[in-house]
């Protein structure tokens, strides 16, 4: 990857790392990731921002066998749309789950892990996936 | 504006065109075209692909396609929208000449796939979703249909099963059709037994990539028979677009952009749905079948597999799909298909569609979906002699 691809990363360390979006001073619609028009109300919605809590449950979900480049090393790993707790859904990869374990609605929380790497010289990539929640006691 | 019809097209056979490179496979399509039209010269050329940089290396496509066929000088551009990129094209070619602005205008839509197979396509394929969002995630096209297509399942209570007559429907007629990658009928059984590609998507839900070309060329309607006696009326023609990724739908079970191209053309052509003799739907997975079917209006949401049942669309039924094989048999060539959509469209209303004619057909329906419905684009086609 050319060192150039970095700063493309980097603008979405927020959103990557901490989960960050916006909620709409208009219509109270939770937003992630973060755009300048709200998706809900179709309104203006540049505000401070807004940590998800990461929980979330499963929408749907499939195994990838024949992955895009750059991700043939962790194939096959299964990929879902998650319904976080606070509306939104978003897509990622769950993580330590088999992929014959996961239904939907299966309580998921978000963790940080690799996502992919350029190469043995190149950038790794960070970013969020989900696990199943660990009981509370 | 000024009504349109197409005089001529032209296509080449879908497949691994292992011998043949992008620009040679748009000019095969592009020659039978303009035979099939009697023309020589054109006003202007819209090159409806997705891939080219990716694969080929290559970009520019438009004065690359004007300049390899003798078409120098002409204007010329590429027109993207992933899948839907050739019905985008038309489109373009269709507002040329609508609008006065141009006379003769070619649509073409051509993909060079199997140049690279494997991983780097399917990240290339993969740049129609959100790269930041989606992608980055891993994610296939084939992987984002399949979480369409589980939550679908899941909701309306729909088995894999249920699915099975799209591709039986559509291999059956791409028996018939002698441009189509797979000939040969396939059995429910055979549905059922094949592999998995990304749960719940098998083998037999998904259409092939492949290689292929094919072409249009348009006119003012009041000038058509300058050139054909058969030249087919352009109706209607509507394109929209919804959220790039299918976690900021507002329904992930609904195409949303299919719904609005949909009534649009409808309004146009003054009709609807019970109107249209058949329809060239988007069937790159079989849940794509269903969804369009539903946002068209030939069946009720979460009703889409139930149309599949007493077969109402085969060729003799109520709303023969695919009527030439469709994605699933003929193949799929990611930026060509919407051309290939029309093309067969045409040869449908002329007459000419052979083992696979639908009888009677005065009004058909082509829909070409971009991504997992991110753009979405409908044509509505008359035969000209009524
Ligand atoms: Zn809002």
């Amino acid at each position: 990857m050319s060192t150039t691809e970095i700063a493309r990363h980097w603008r979405l360390k927020a959103q990557r790392y901490q989960l960050v979006g916006e909620v709409c001073p208009h219509c109270n619609g939770k937003i992630f990731p973060p755009r300048d028009v709200c998706p809900h109300c179709a309104e203006e919605a540049t505000q401070p921002p807004f940590r998800f809590s990461g929980k979330g449950e499963v929408y749907s979900y499939t195994t990838v066998h024949n992955p895009p480049e750059g991700y043939e090393e962790s194939a096959p790993y299964t990929v879902a749309l998650v319904k976080l707790a606070e509306g939104p859904l978003i897509t990622a990869q769950l993580t330590d789950v088999a992929n014959s374990e996961v239904e939907i609605g299966m309580p998921v929380e978000m963790v940080t892990r690799k996502l992919r790497s350029y190469g043995e010289e190149g950038l790794i990539i960070y970013g969020y996936k989900f696990r199943p929640q660990l009981a509370r006691i | 504006m000024r009504d349109v019809s197409i005089i001529g097209i032209g296509q080449t056979p879908v497949g691994e065109h292992w011998d043949k490179s992008l620009r040679h496979l748009a000019f095969d399509a592009l020659v039978a075209a303009k035979r099939d039209a009697g023309i020589e010269r054109a006003d202007a050329i819209y090159v409806g692909n997705m891939l080219s940089g990716e694969i080929s290396g290559q970009a520019h496509l438009g004065a690359l396609i004007a300049d390899f066929a003798g078409l120098r000088g002409i204007e010329a551009i590429k027109v993207e929208a992933a899948c839907a990129s050739a019905a985008a094209a038309f489109r373009q070619a269709y507002i040329g000449v609508a609008s006065g602005l141009q006379n003769i205008v070619i649509a073409l839509g051509v993909e060079k796939m199997t140049d690279d197979v494997g991983s780097k396509l399917t990240a290339g394929l993969a740049s129609a979703a959100d790269a930041d969002y989606e992608a980055i995630h891993g994610v296939s096209f084939v992987a984002l249909n399949a979480l369409i297509m589980r939550r679908y399942m899941h909701e309306y209570r729909v088995t894999h099963e249920d699915f099975a007559g799209f591709s039986v429907n559509a291999h059956a007629n791409g028996a018939g059709n002698p441009n189509a990658m797979f000939r040969r009928p396939i059995s429910k059984e055979a549905f059922i037994r094949s592999g998995m590609v990304a749960d719940p998507i098998g083998l037999l839900d998904a259409s092939p990539m492949a290689d292929g070309a094919a072409a249009a060329i348009l006119c003012p309607a009041e000038q058509a028979r300058e050139f054909t006696d058969n030249a087919v009326r352009i109706k209607a023609s509507a394109l929209a677009t919804d959220s790039l990724s299918i976690h900021d739908r507002r329904d992930p079970l609904w195409l949303q952009a299919a719904e609005d191209s949909a009534k649009h053309a409808y309004r146009q052509a003054g009709v609807g749905p019970q109107d249209i003799d058949f329809f060239e739907l988007h069937d790159a997975f079989t849940i794509m079948s269903a969804l369009s079917l539903e946002a068209a209006g030939f069946a009720e949401r979460g009703k889409g597999t139930w149309l599949t049942g007493d077969g109402e669309i085969s060729l003799e039924g109520k709303i023969p799909i695919t009527t030439r094989g469709g994605l699933k048999a003929r193949g799929h060539p990611v930026g060509a298909t919407g051309l290939y959509q029309i093309v067969e469209a045409v040869q449908q209303l002329r007459g000419e569609a052979g083992a696979n004619q639908v009888a009677n057909a005065r009004l058909g329906m082509t829909q070409n979906i971009g991504g997992s419905g991110a753009t979405i684009v409908t044509h509505i086609f008359e035969r000209a002699d009524l």
